[in-house]
């Protein structure tokens, strides 16, 4: 290529590098947020691709490879990362260099991908990031010695402060950042059987040899799933992995043996590490206390207990501010546009879209706060740890309890956070249950339907109400993971390997940037549709309008569509002892429950702020009588209302996130429709039965 | 130590039977050929130094060291690590 050429060419970059190695933390530093989220075609891994600029300015692309231990390809999502490096990932161009982020506190297990990635014979360089968490572990590296050993440019970074990302950005920026000197040795047997299958391989022949060592290592199931496209291909390579077992040579395991033997000499040469002293780090005896098992559990339900407290109350303030900015937007707005139906659409459909949409950003921000403080501070490893047991009783692992947890602010982050966990069984079964965890948006319906039922009751029983409702979904949510497990997402006990980093002050650098991140995702993803939706519910709710024009806002709705959709779905919820003016909730709360208070409020007529409307719309909810004047809201309708909304998936947003987590409709289509008749059976059950039993 | 007692050098037990801390080395697995290829790339080479650290307050998993990082792992993959004494 000539010079010209590349000064052209905008460079591909990609990053990879273990799992807290700090790899997002540089990859966060280099774009800052010029980044782009997506999918892989095909599979459910995040593709995050950002621009940065190399030393003279030029664009460069940085591809954020899936953070992992190695390159061994064992399921499908596994092999994204494999076929980047290789140029074969269909719509990403292969990466013009590699950058290697290691841990340098813990080089030996980190250097293991670099082996892996420098059989793969791509111009790299290796990031030795966490210089100083090293450096104050008494861990010295020569660092001219390592370079000499591995054969590529080796670089000491403390991303965390910036340091050595200039001279990071320069390297990288150059076009003749060279393939590796040299390649990690390999047992002979294997390395013969490697250059034959490599001659038989129908690629170029500087792919050829890494192909061959990628194929030689896959197991019969990953092999299995290569056999329809090459069978020659696959045919060759069982005879080689045939031949080698009969030597007595296991090609994986002998690899990795020969890969940490190698390391095991390189380190030796370069590394010293301090003897152990007596004592213990203060990483441990942090440990001693936070996985004791009293005190352990006291810390972490203590930790749990502030994240909600805060969530649900230091939110309310400015979530006040955003609910009233919205109402004086409105009222504003509405004093001095024209008279229009334009008009209506603005005050009445898109800003209280918008508002809904606004009201969760606290809540998330305060979320995700908490959540990147406990993830940079190690603790997030200690959570999982000691929830692996209870989670495990289900067939999941510890590392779906963060997703769980997080689903109960909101089930747009949770099943976000759902990423993380490796197994993709485990990982959809948790984005299955995830809307299950009564999110915030609940609480508005919860709080109503608790006051309906029981106006004058003492705040105690009310909250040991709501504690309930939490718990139904919870135990229901477990259930369903189980029988999920059994079933449809069977797999092998997945085994847990959770790394527990040493524990660290958390950087509000990098806490502030993932809460920035996630509320920036929040709402464009999530945002986008509620607005939409917003609108199109508020047209469903407003035409056709009556003749009359002086109808009253109730007259409007029961004869808009939505009330004749109310109407038509009366005969599927009359068994659960509703009318159709509870239908008019439902169907408008299948986009976002909490507008569910909302349509209440506009079926019944009373009129005035929610916020005043909540007693008023209490009492005339209690006060509504059908035609024969028994009452609507009798003690198993209000029952089975909540036991609906807790299982029922009425959040559209939910349906769209986990469409593009799972790639495919087929996942939320069928959450959508199992959820819809667990919460019908729910309210019928309580309803009929309750009657079965005497009760009204 | 006492570990030479529970432990007589280079005799293979499972690392579950060794008490917290007691430094061993890896000698190898009683695991399906995927679960131990899998905690050899986490660094369980034979050979390498390994410590059971603690188990978690509900009895699963366990926490154990090997390359002077921390590692939890479940009973049941702990209990076919082979090691012996140092």
């Amino acid at each position: 290529m000539s010079a010209v050429v590349t000064s052209q060419t905008v460079r591909n970059i990609a990053i990879a590098g273990n799992p807290n190695s700090g790899k997002s933390t540089i990859f966060n530093a280099l774009t800052g947020l010029r980044q782009k989220v997506g999918n892989y075609p095909g599979v459910t891994v995040e593709r995050k691709v950002g621009r940065f600029f190399g030393s003279h300015g030029e664009p460069m692309m940085l591809l954020d490879l899936p953070g992992s231990y190695s390159l061994q390809v064992r399921a499908p999502d596994e092999a994204v990362s494999r076929d980047v490096l290789l140029g074969r990932e269909e719509g990403t161009p292969q990466p013009d260099a590699v950058i290697v982020v290691v841990d340098a506190s813990n080089l030996e297990r980190n250097l293991y991908l670099v082996a892996q990635i420098l059989d793969l014979h791509l111009p790299m360089v290796v990031v030795l990031n966490m210089m100083d968490m090293a450096e104050r572990a008494r861990i010295r590296i020569d660092v001219p010695a390592l370079q000499e050993e591995l054969g590529v440019p080796v670089l000491p970074v403390v991303a965390t402060k910036g340091t050595g990302l200039v001279a990071l950005k320069q390297l990288v920026s150059r076009a003749s950042l060279a393939r590796p000197a040299k390649r990690p040795p390999m047992p002979e047997a294997i390395e013969a059987e490697v250059r034959a299958l490599a001659e038989r391989l129908p690629v170029e022949p500087a792919v050829a040899f890494p192909e061959a060592l990628l194929l030689l290592t896959l197991n019969d199931q990953a092999l299995d799933d290569l056999a329809a496209g090459n069978p020659d291909t696959v045919r060759a390579t069982l005879a080689a992995q045939e031949r080698l077992r009969a030597a007595g040579v296991d090609p994986l395991c002998a690899l990795v043996e020969a890969r940490y033997e190698w390391i095991n000499q390189v380190c030796h040469r370069t590394v010293h590490k301090p003897d152990a002293g007596p004592g213990l780090s203060l990483s441990d005896r942090m440990d001693h206390f936070l996985t004791h098992r009293i005190w352990g559990w006291v810390v972490f339900l203590g930790a749990m207990t502030l994240m909600f407290l805060s969530i649900f109350t230091l939110a309310q303030i400015p979530m006040g501010w955003i609910d009233s900015g919205m109402h004086a937007l409105g009222h504003w707005l509405s004093g001095h546009l024209p008279e229009s139906q334009l008009r209506d659409l603005i005050v009445d459909g898109a800003i209280p879209g918008v508002g809904g949409v606004l009201m969760f950003l606290p809540q998330i921000m305060i979320l995700y706060f908490f959540l990147g403080l406990l993830e940079d501070s190690g603790y997030m490893a200690r959570a999982a740890f000691l929830m692996d047991r209870v989670m495990s009783s289900v067939g999941l692992h510890g590392k779906s309890f963060i997703p769980l947890l997080s689903s109960f602010a909101c089930a747009i982050p949770g099943i976000m956070a759902a990423r993380t966990v490796e197994n993709r069984q485990d990982r959809i079964a948790t984005i299955l249950i995830a809307p299950l965890m009564s999110c915030s948006a609940r609480i508005p319906v919860y709080t109503l339907m608790i006051a309906v039922l029981l106006p004058a009751t003492s705040a105690l029983v009310k909250a040991g109400m709501m504690l309930g409702l939490y718990l139904l979904g919870i135990v229901t949510a477990f259930v369903l993971a189980w029988i999920f497990k059994k079933t449809l997402l069977k797999s092998e006990t997945s085994m847990l390997l959770l790394e527990l980093p040493p524990y660290r002050k958390p950087s509000l650098r990098s806490v502030a940037l993932c809460m920035k991140e996630r509320a920036s995702l929040f709402v464009t993803r999530a945002g986008t549709v509620i607005l939409a939706l917003s609108v199109l519910l508020w047209a469903l709710a407003t035409y056709p309008k009556p003749h009359d024009p002086n109808a009253t806002r109730a007259e409007v709705i029961s004869h808009s569509f939505a009330g004749q959709m109310g109407r038509a779905l009366e005969p599927a919820i009359r068994p659960l002892g509703y009318d159709w003016k509870i239908g008019i909730g439902l169907i408008s709360s299948f986009a976002a429950r909490e507008v569910f208070v909302g349509t209440m409020a506009i079926v019944y007529n009373v009129e005035g702020d929610m916020k005043e409307g909540t007693s008023s719309l209490r009492e005339t909810m209690r006060a509504e009588r059908r035609a024969d004047g028994t009452p609507v809201f009798t003690p198993l309708v209000c029952m089975g209302l909540m036991v609906f909304y807790v299982l029922a998936m009425q959040c559209l947003s939910t349906v769209v996130i986990v469409r593009r987590e799972t790639n495919s409709w087929r996942w939320p289509l069928f959450q959508v429709a199992l959820f819809t008749v667990l919460a019908w059976v729910g309210a019928f059950a309580v309803f009929q039965g309750g009657r079965l039993l005497g009760f009204h | 130590m006492n570990g030479s007692v529970l432990c007589p050098p280079a005799n293979s037990v499972s690392l579950l039977a060794l008490p917290a801390r007691q430094k061993a080395f890896v000698l190898g697995f009683d695991l399906p050929s995927e679960r131990r290829a899998r905690l050899l790339e986490m660094g369980l080479t034979t050979g390498t130094e390994i410590q059971l650290i603690r188990v978690a307050p509900l009895g699963d998993p366990v926490e154990i060291e090997v390359r002077g990082y921390r590692l939890s792992l479940r009973k049941r993959e702990a209990k076919g690590i082979r090691v012996a004494c140092l």
